[in-house]
């Protein structure tokens, strides 16, 4: 898991780097900070089982196995990525890891993954789904249809709420009634649970718990994951809506450093064994923005191509 | 035509184990608010048959998840009124799956809905809103006005591997008409003339067909020989067929029951403008829902909403009678 946190902190840094120094332009929603809830899901699910996320999936892209060549070549709009230049950050797709999509629109993937859920119950497979979402999502219309959906039909599906404390410039306190989205889960009669989402081993235990629960019929779990979003909604983003110190606060919480710490006490890692798997992290994420760099955009003619299957109109 | 409808339905989910129905009260005994459903969650199971909840966004959206992972999902929408719930998932997702995955997701959906207009259901359960889906790349847009053609459009949708959206009209549930038998399929993009004539066009679909063809036997007894060409598909558009006959007429009225103004007409008129403008005895014509919500009263309904005579009259200005 650590290895997997310290490849998406490497790669988030690197898109920043790239975008702050003029090196390369294209929208982005940074993840850093919420690498210890990706690690989890990467290590909990099984290629079979399936993802669908956000516009900020960057760490559950990486997590679910998303190839990190293509992946930044997507993000960097290249012809070469993993959706052609389509997709782009914000729609990032990759059915053959699992990664179902990424969707831009807030709550709206929730009741895709509902479907998607519906479909493995239906043909009687034993695959998970896992919606991720942030907290602004639970505010939405097509989230509660889609919890209240698949509770009905006892889907197996985990709605993972990574609960990063604003929605776009809004702190999510200001945003709900209730004190946690793990309290909405008793209006649909599934369980609900609120985790340290900063500590890779608690979300490990808690959603292999709910993707045990989902794939022994017993279906869905709400999981609110509590972490931080530490560079804003947007790359660029001045977060002049953080009270002072609070960011300060969260950055001295952000779980990468926490868990190299937690590691190397507890003897499982030593500095050196840790720095290596930075610098591993480091090349690989260069070798992949090295061959996205160098290659090329979409030509105008591919702005044409995949609007239907056969091309028809 | 509902038991047309309810045929290829049930023949869809016989020949093919991904096909399922979702929406809202499907199953029996209810069998559908137009009975379109019948039988078929008895036949097939409340599994394949699948009632929800009031939940338009969840139904489209678990249409498309599902569609995503590999099922042939039939979504209804009761009254095409709700599909304002549901557009975000239609128009954001299931549209460009394909598109902004490079190709490597595929939305086989079909999504029936009804325009319930002309029955006094007022404003909100009224609307023909073909229009906003026919502007979305990625979508397909089917309007059937036979029995024979909802059968051979929708088996035709079920089977695309793409989303595509069946505009049926409560007016049209009652009407019979001889159906093939087995697995019929008219290619989506291919209009139908449904009356010959050499002297005027009209280009209709859905409903409004019928309306037209009532024009044309008005017209004929004033020595006006118009022939019906009924679209069937908006998306794709069947061009050829249209321009084909208006080439040949010289002279076009088209016509439909959505609000004229911006209405899917305004599209076709502007094709036969750009490619026949020379060839006109007369400039294009429309007919179409008047700009204001239909009231619920039948004086307003009737006042908004298009008719025969409206046709008819639009004729009789192209030919100069």
């Amino acid at each position: 898991m650590y290895e997997l946190m310290v490849v998406i902190r490497s790669c988030d840094e690197r898109i920043r780097r790239g975008l702050s120094g003029g090196e390369f332009a294209c929208t982005y929603w940074p993840a850093t900070g919420q690498e210890a809830i990706a690690a989890a899901l990467g290590t909990v699910l099984r290629t079979e089982d399936q993802l669908v996320t956000t516009y900020r999936g960057l760490h559950d892209q990486i997590a679910k196995g998303v190839p990190l060549g293509p992946l930044v070549a997507e993000i960097l709009t290249r012809r070469a990525g993993v959706n052609r230049g389509k997709g782009g950050a914000m729609h990032i797709s990759h059915p053959q890891t699992g990664l179902v999509l990424s969707t831009g629109i807030v709550g709206s993937g929730v009741p895709i993954a509902v479907g998607v859920a519906l479909a493995a119950q239906m043909r009687g497979t034993d695959q998970v789904t896992v919606a991720s979402f942030g907290d602004g999502a639970t505010g939405t219309g097509s989230f509660h249809e889609a919890v209240n959906l698949a509770a009905l039909w006892n889907l197996p599906i985990v709605f993972l709420c990574q609960n990063n404390r604003y929605a776009e410039m809004t702190p999510t306190v200001q945003a709900q009634p209730v004190a946690d989205v793990a309290d909405r889960a008793a209006g649909y009669g599934i369980p609900g649970e609120k985790v340290d989402g900063n500590d890779p081993d608690a979300v490990h235990t808690a959603l292999g718990a709910a993707v045990h629960r989902a794939s022994s019929g017993e279906g869905p779990t709400l999981l609110e994951c509590m972490t931080f979003r530490l560079w804003g909604h947007y790359f660029g983003d001045p977060m002049r809506y953080i009270p002072e110190g609070e960011l300060e606060q969260a950055r001295n919480a952000e779980p990468v450093a926490r868990y190299r710490h937690r590691l190397i006490g507890d003897g499982v890692l030593d500095e050196d064994g840790a720095d290596r798997i930075g610098e591993r992290a480091r090349v690989s994420v260069d070798e992949a923005f090295a061959a996205a760099l160098a290659a090329e955009l979409p030509s105008p003619d591919d702005a044409f191509v995949d609007i239907y299957a056969n091309e028809g109109r | 035509m509902r038991e047309a409808l309810n045929l290829a339905l049930g023949e869809a989910l016989a020949a093919d184990p991904t096909v399922f129905i979702i929406g809202e009260d499907l199953a029996d005994p209810g069998g559908g608010i137009s009975q379109v459903t019948k039988g078929l969650s008895s036949a097939y199971g409340t599994d394949r048959v699948r009632d929800t909840p009031i939940s338009e966004a969840a139904i489209v959206g678990a249409a498309v998840g599902a569609a995503v992972a590999g099922l042939r999902p039939v979504a209804e929408l009761m009254i095409m009124d709700f599909i304002s719930i549901a557009l975000d998932q239609l128009v954001n997702h299931a549209a460009k799956a394909r598109y902004m995955s490079g190709g490597l997701l595929s939305v086989p959906l079909t999504l029936r809905t009804a325009v319930f207009g002309g029955i006094g259901s007022g404003a909100t359960h009224s609307q023909t809103l073909e229009a906003w889906l026919a502007h979305i790349p990625g979508l397909k847009v089917v309007v059937p006005s036979t029995p024979a053609d909802a059968k051979g459009l929708l088996t035709s949708c079920i089977f695309d591997d793409d989303p595509c959206v069946m505009v049926e009209n409560v007016a049209l549930y009652g009407t019979s008409g001889p159906v093939p038998e087995g697995d019929f399929r008219i290619p989506l993009g291919t209009a139908d003339i449904k009356r010959s004539g050499d002297d005027v066009t009209v280009v209709t679909y859905g409903r409004t067909v019928r309306d037209a063809l009532s024009a044309a036997g008005q017209l004929a007894e004033q020595g006006v020989d118009v022939e019906v060409v009924d679209l069937r598909s908006l998306v794709p558009f069947d061009a050829d067929t249209v321009l084909g006959s208006v080439a040949r007429t010289r002279r076009v009225v088209i016509a439909h029951h959505a609000t004229r103004f911006a209405g899917f007409g305004a599209e076709v008129a502007s094709v036969i403008n750009e490619q026949l403008f020379g060839q006109l005895e007369a400039p294009v014509r429309r007919v179409g829902a008047a700009f204001a919500p239909i009231g619920s009263a039948p004086t307003l309904e009737a006042a908004v909403m298009p008719s025969a005579g409206a046709i008819a009259d639009e004729v009789r200005g192209v030919t100069g009678l």
